[in-house]
């Protein structure tokens, strides 16, 4: 499970929504399994189907996450116009087991925001507690 | 031994050792898919094999992160 502040959520559908027709991307930090703060990043691909880091914002967010005594808890990425689950690519890319990944589909009319966790090597879901 | 740290946290290794090194050394499960910062400092993939670690240096590693809908 992980536990996420309305307003973090509310702010992960207005990137995405933002960033169409491409795809967004970002970073979550905070303690244990309670998110704390949302880092847009930049989706290099500027892409409506891919998304990747860039791996120089990814140390930024971990060097203020540190100062701020957190952690990176999760990740997220937007699919403008499909489910939200993980695709073929996403499981493929998917490494660090210690986080989760969240996703947000902007393909109903209402978003739809998901988290799964990296098992081996496949993209479960996760309950997300709206807290 | 020597100290240094790793992911915020100190770890004991003995020199000398490279970044590809220490990578091997944590057991990194997807060593090509993984970042590199030293001393705060990004670190081009092509000079893991060459960058020789010291006493008290701080490396973080993360992993790439992608993926298509």
């Amino acid at each position: 499970m992980i536990k996420i502040p309305q307003h973090i959520i509310d702010g992960i559908i207005a990137q995405a929504k933002a960033e169409l027709p491409n795809e967004a991307c970002g970073l979550l930090t905070g303690l244990g399994d309670t998110v704390q703060k949302q880092y847009p990043l930049t989706n290099v691909d500027h892409s409506p189907e891919h998304f990747s880091f860039d791996p120089r914002e990814q140390f930024q967010v971990l060097k203020s996450a540190r100062a701020e005594g957190q952690k990176i808890i999760a990740n997220y990425h937007s699919h403008p116009a499909t489910p939200a689950r993980p695709s073929e690519e996403d499981k493929r890319l998917a490494f660090d087991p210690n986080v989760s990944y969240l996703i947000v589909s902007l393909a109903a009319e209402q978003p739809v925001v998901k988290a799964f966790s990296l098992v081996d090597g496949d993209l479960i879901p996760n309950e997300i507690l709206v807290v | 031994m020597s100290k240094i740290k790793v992911n915020d946290e100190s770890q004991e290794v003995t020199f000398p050792l490279t970044v590809t090194g220490l990578i091997k050394l944590n057991n990194v499960l997807q060593p090509d898919m993984v970042s590199v910062q030293l001393n705060g400092e990004f670190l081009e993939r092509q000079d893991f094999e060459t960058t020789e670690l010291k006493e008290g240096d701080e490396i973080d590693f993360l992993y790439f992160m992608g993926g298509g809908c």
